[in-house]
């Protein structure tokens, strides 16, 4: 039987990750919590405000967060907190990792690159900026917009790239290939865009809007909440997911708010809006409970790097951390 | 519990013309001691000069959904800081939310409708408009926002009532009821109001539709040349099924000229009062509470809009009846 260790912060959890084998949350109270042992828990105090997102590196060695203080952070494994940048006045609430200690972070119509060596790169944009996220290199950044998704060249010359189509995007994933790029909607439905030809691909059928998504490894499946089921679409074809059918996991009668794809395994971990957590099998759907429903809607979801643990966070504050060996 | 189960947070919608005195009654909300912790979503920063980690700076960000349907713009970005906001629940007790003197009241109103999310979370208690009771006229007759947002109005905040006389402010009254007679008036002076009169008032004032005469507005009362116009219909016990058959019909085919509708209706057979509140082609209706004994069952309709046919509303509403 998988262990849970149960934890409780007072505060909505908007990320919960793991640096190396210590889990760490990041809090709607701007603070951060390091540990999993719920009598000694290291509070770190990295936000004024709230915090509005998180993202690990991709080192695992550090947590980046932003919020609306204006400040986007990294806080390492120990504690120690450093700022990034700041934005005075600017909710911070669009934040992605990329390669080489890369951070993105996005506030109204600018987005923003901070690049390892401290230098900051501006992306402004004619709409606002829903989301942005790194291609696989990170030489380009990808952002959602309204009507449209754009690719940037972070550091090289070059005219950005629109892909449009009409509706306000809401965040941005590339596939780990680099071949694919797909948003988030304000609509009930992803899109998608083979990069090579701009090909569009419609991925709707969503009963709410999609606001979790995760790619399994080597990039097979895309995994996506916003049904009473894990939807996962198959990119593992030339075309990527034009013309197929997604798999259901885990279809239960009521909604799924997060999923997390396993490190390794083609495992997916699915987390509902009533506190269920369960994990599922790609291959044959064999499927796990890890935590019972509270009551209340799974907000943050994470594998640990050796694929182990899952750290889990809720809108009440509540987190677990379950440890899925027997 | 789920989400839609926790309660709702009251927003008040916050619109009027420049130079109406809308900053200075943010301003009062935002330093008096009322009780209430605000979290403000204003679109000029610097005008607000509070610090207060609660005040959000946005620009607004207007889009249609991709349906088509030009009645569905809705504001990106107040979806955006709403679901933000929601990460520090327990924070604040309402939100208010300034809308430019110039915008467009209905994409805010919209993105209530629209938008599960903001939906499930929020509640929209009232839109407050600020007029300046010297310059109202003036407004109505170059601006069709200054009338937009009169006809959105559930409380008029008539400020400036030191600068005109008497007469004069009859008939700024008068021209505020044309518009928009539903609408609570409240008269003052550099917005000197009891904040509790304009704020957390609960979905919308439903005992004003209940004293608006019906037809208060046919062409004989017609006082000047506007074009927002609005119609109070009156009936007795409707059909339910007839009732929302028609309504569903009118809001597809007089959206774009509807601005908006509200109303409460006394359906055969049902023991609650079912209120409906439209804005354009978007209508919502829940029961309220049961009709108390010896109250009169009677359904009241406001439509206010653009150019709309009174005639047909008027005629569809009565072959609604029982």
């Amino acid at each position: 039987m998988p262990s849970t260790i149960d934890l409780a912060f007072g505060a909505y959890v908007v990320g919960a990750e793991f640096l190396g084998a210590r889990p760490i949350f990041a809090l709607g109270d701007g603070t951060v919590r390091l540990g999993d042992d719920p009598t000694a828990m290291r509070t770190v105090f990295a936000h004024e405000g709230g915090i509005l997102a998180a993202s690990l590196t991709l080192d695992q060695k550090a947590l980046v967060t932003s919020g609306d203080d204006g400040r986007v952070v990294s806080i390492a494994a120990d504690g120690t907190v450093t700022l990034l940048a700041e934005k005075k006045a600017k909710w911070i609430d669009q934040l992605a990792t990329g390669p080489q200690g890369a951070v993105a972070f996005a506030s109204g119509r600018m987005a923003w690159v901070r690049t390892a060596d401290g230098k900051l790169l501006e992306f402004p944009h004619d709409k606002a900026v829903g989301g942005v996220g790194f291609l696989p290199k990170g030489l380009r950044l990808a952002t959602a917009s309204v009507d449209k998704a754009m690719l940037h060249w972070v550091t090289a010359k070059g005219d950005p790239v629109e892909l449009g189509w009409k509706g306000g995007h809401t965040g941005v994933t590339a596939s780990p290939d680099g071949r694919f790029l797909v948003t988030t909607m304000q609509e009930t439905a992803l899109h998608g865009w083979r990069i090579e030809d701009a090909k569009h691909m419609r991925m709707t059928g969503y009963p709410a809007k999609v606001k979790s998504i995760s790619w399994s490894t080597k990039g097979r499946w895309l995994a996506t909440s916003g049904a009473n089921a894990a939807i996962l679409w198959p990119f593992v074809a030339k075309d990527g997911p034009m013309g197929k059918s997604p798999m259901q996991l885990g279809p239960m009668p009521k909604l799924v708010t997060r999923v997390a794809c396993h490190p390794s395994e083609e495992v997916c971990a699915i987390g509902y809006e009533d506190g269920l957590v369960v994990a599922v099998r790609i291959p044959d759907q064999a499927e796990v409970m890890l935590r019972q429903p509270s009551g209340e809607p799974v907000t943050a979801l994470s594998w640990s790097p050796d694929g182990l643990r899952l750290a889990v966070g809720l809108e009440s504050g509540r987190a677990a951390v379950i440890d899925i060996r027997d | 519990m789920t989400l839609a189960a926790s309660s709702p947070i009251p927003v008040t919608v916050l619109t009027g013309y420049l130079g109406a005195g809308k900053t200075t009654l943010l301003n009062r909300i935002l330093t008096e001691d009322h009780g209430k912790k605000y979290a403000v979503i204003v679109n000029e920063f610097g005008e607000v000069g509070i610090d207060n980690d609660l005040v959000v700076d946005t620009d607004e960000e207007i889009f249609e959904m991709n349906n088509g349907c030009i009645c569905c713009t809705v504001r990106g970005d107040l979806i955006r800081i709403i679901d933000g906001l929601m990460k520090r629940k327990g924070r604040f007790d309402a939100i208010l939310i300034e809308t430019t003197g110039l915008a467009d009241p209905a994409p805010v109103a919209q993105t209530f409708f629209m938008d599960d999310d903001v939906r499930a979370r929020t509640r929209l208690d009232a839109v407050v408009t600020v007029v300046d009771a010297k310059h109202l006229k003036d407004r109505l007759e170059d601006s069709p926002e200054a009338e937009d947002q009169v006809a959105f109005a559930d409380v008029i905040l008539l400020n400036k009532v030191d600068l005109v006389d008497a007469a004069e402010l009859a008939a700024v009254k008068l021209e505020i009821r044309a518009i928009n007679p539903y609408a609570r008036i409240v008269e003052t002076e550099r917005c000197k109001v009891e904040l509790d009169a304009i704020l957390d008032k609960g979905a919308f004032d439903l005992n004003r539709i209940l004293t608006v005469e019906p037809d208060f507005l046919t062409d004989d009362h017609h006082h000047h040349d506007e074009d927002v116009r609005s119609i109070s219909l009156k009936a007795g016990e409707l059909d339910a099924e007839k009732f929302f058959d028609w309504i569903g019909k009118e809001t597809q085919a007089q959206g774009a000229k509807i601005l908006r509708l509200k109303g409460i209706m006394a359906f055969k057979g049902d023991p609650d009062r079912y209120v409906v509140q439209g804005v354009h082609m978007l209508i919502e209706g829940d029961h309220q509470r049961a009709w108390k004994d010896g109250e009169p069952r009677e359904s009241r309709l406001v439509f206010i809009g653009r150019e709309l046919d009174w005639d047909a509303l008027k005629s569809g509403f009565e072959s609604c009846r029982v």
